[in-house]
């Protein structure tokens, strides 16, 4: 029973936003605030993996989440819309429905093989050296996207609305809501089962001691390589959740800025907790919706709690905890995969 | 089983060993000492693959293991500890136990995510090995403690624990007494002997403290300035002029 409470806690959640979304209790306001935090939950426990669980410090993660943004958009809007870079529409519209979540994989898996750019310099780098490289891939990507004007260049890419209202007219659910809470499951499922795992308990050891990792049979490259491109292929993903909300994208969404938000919300909730990066990812989009009303005052205001942060509480919300060991009671409801 | 032909390693200009050799049958017990600097170290990092030699052999069960990376040397069956302990200080025990067992999962990236039976069957399986081995060297009870608040004695005894997760033949301990006092020293020799009888391990000891190496190991090299000054069993190299030169420094007549 234990086994299944936190998939039920889950499920629960997730059918009681889309019921909302549906029966139109949630305005379209509302909605988008949740789909944020679900975009920011994915790319703040995928960030957790590299820069929590393997001690590295990667500050490029916007550059991995354009990838999948761009990969996923140019994909569905060739399939599934009549446009003037790829002309009439392959697929009708309501093969979305069933293709979409694909699309985001491979949306993904082109971010995952761009994170490359960074896994394999990692084995020769570390440290402050690796996250100029982190910092360089962004830059990179960004620029790279800048300069394909045929998927418009800086002048950004649209058309993803169309699909999504193509399902919609097709059968009327929240779509949006239903991926995004789908892969906000996936990712968080991917990260835990692997770093539970005696597997991805390797990537601690390299975090922990990379030598010793590497002398006692962990096959550091190996490793590195996974953490990396799982890390980047789930910010695909999100980038790609990303585009379809908002309908239009472009290269300066998916700055240095954009990174430094995710690097924000890992270190609040804590390296190396997922249900920290989980709980600061929900309080961050909050925050950020609520301080609205101060505008620009608002990157004031964030930033001075990430100094307090720092200054009274380095390891964050939660820092190498998970909730179940702040509060042991809910051990009750979920299982414990550490006990054997 | 073991065997080191001409081994010859040089930083820059400077030769850190030259010329080493060493044939190990299989369940010997053997030392390796030298003063501070004589490249000791060195022999054990050019086995497990951290530099690669630039001359020479070196062979596990006939088959040459230079230019392999440092797990691969591990899957071959050579384990080591460190001078100063490495342990994995922010995970438990157990952890490091169950993670020095990479060599051989029995799974793959996909059963991990998948949760597949032979996934859990196998972290069963690992669970158990590291259960069974923090029984064997009574560190049971220290289980789910993080390894950084161990005290220093115990840091080693799970050290040693961790490399024979590895399921090595080959043991290499690189200066295992270090920073340990009188009482402390006994129980690892003791340790070091019951060991090599339960596990039916070849051991080979890098130490400075010289009743531990005379009273455990049954062949001595000597090395000074990377150089294999002498060789042979306690009591040859204890009367060895040129050993007592390097450590106490020529007699004046």
């Amino acid at each position: 029973m234990k086994r299944y409470t936190g998939y039920l806690l889950s499920l629960l959640i997730f059918l009681l936003l889309i019921g909302l979304s549906w029966a139109g209790w949630l305005d379209s306001y509302t909605q988008l605030v949740f789909m944020f935090m679900g975009v920011n939950i994915i790319l703040s426990t995928s960030l957790n993996l590299v820069n929590g669980y393997m001690g590295e410090f990667s500050c490029g993660h916007a550059g991995f989440m354009a990838v999948g943004a761009y990969v996923t958009s140019l994909l569905t809007v060739w399939f599934f819309t009549p446009g003037s870079i790829f002309g009439p529409n392959l697929l009708s519209p309501q093969w979305a429905l069933i293709l979409f979540p694909f699309l985001l994989l491979i949306g993904g898996l082109a971010a995952a093989l761009a994170g490359l750019m960074v896994a394999i310099p990692s084995f020769r780098t570390r440290g402050d050296y690796l996250a100029i490289i982190t910092l360089a891939a962004n830059y990179i990507i960004k620029s790279a996207i800048e300069n394909i004007q045929i998927i418009g260049g800086a002048r950004g890419f649209m058309g993803m609305k169309r699909v999504i209202n193509g399902m919609e007219n097709f059968l009327n659910l929240p779509w949006m809501m239903i991926w995004i809470g789908f892969f906000v499951f996936f990712s968080i499922l991917m990260i835990h089962r692997l770093v539970t795992s005696t597997y991805g308990k390797g990537i601690l050891a390299i975090r922990e001691d990379e030598i010793a990792a590497e002398i006692m049979g962990v096959n550091t490259r190996k490793t590195k390589m996974i953490a990396f491109m799982l890390s980047s292929g789930l910010a695909g993903i999100a980038g790609g959740l990303f585009a379809h909300i908002l309908g239009y994208i472009n290269p300066g969404s998916f700055t240095i800025m954009k990174s430094t938000e995710a690097l924000v919300m890992v270190y609040l909730g804590g390296m190396g907790s997922l249900s920290g990066s989980v709980l600061s990812a929900i309080l961050l989009t909050l925050m950020l919706e609520l301080l609205r009303p101060l505008q620009v005052f608002k990157w004031v205001v964030v930033p001075l709690i990430l100094f307090l942060l720092m200054l009274f509480r380095p390891e964050g919300l939660l820092g190498h905890r998970e909730l179940t060991d702040v509060f042991p009671s809910l051990r009750r409801f979920f299982r414990n995969n550490e006990g054997g | 089983m073991f065997e080191i032909r001409s081994l010859t390693h040089s930083f820059g200009g400077l030769k850190a060993v030259s010329n080493f050799n060493l044939l190990l049958e299989g369940g010997e017990m053997v030392g390796l000492i030298g003063p501070n600097g004589a490249g000791k170290t060195t022999v054990f990092n050019l086995i497990c693959g951290i530099y690669q030699p630039t001359q020479g052999e070196i062979q596990m069960h006939g088959k040459n293991i230079i230019g392999l990376l440092p797990h691969q040397v591990t899957a071959r069956g050579i384990a080591r500890t460190f001078q100063n302990i490495r342990l994995w200080p922010n995970l438990t025990v157990l952890d490091n136990l169950r993670i020095a067992q990479h060599y051989d999962l029995g799974y793959g990236l996909l059963d991990v995510f998948f949760q597949t039976y032979r996934f859990s069957d196998s972290e069963k399986k690992i669970k158990l090995t590291a259960k069974k081995m923090l029984t064997i060297m009574r560190l049971q009870k220290y289980a789910s403690e993080l390894t950084k608040n161990l005290p220093y004695g115990l840091k080693r005894r799970v050290e040693i624990a961790r490399a024979l997760m590895t399921q090595p033949r080959l043991l290499l301990l690189d200066e295992p007494a270090a920073g340990m006092n009188l009482q402390e020293k006994d129980d690892l020799i003791e340790l070091i002997r019951w060991i090599r009888k339960e596990f039916h391990l070849t051991i080979w000891i890098i130490e400075h403290e010289m009743r531990l190496v005379m009273s455990l190991c049954e062949f001595i090299q000597v090395l000074n300035f990377g150089e294999t000054i002498a060789q042979g069993t306690p009591k040859e190299i204890q009367n060895n002029p040129q050993v007592i030169e390097a450590y106490l420094g020529k007699e004046e007549d």
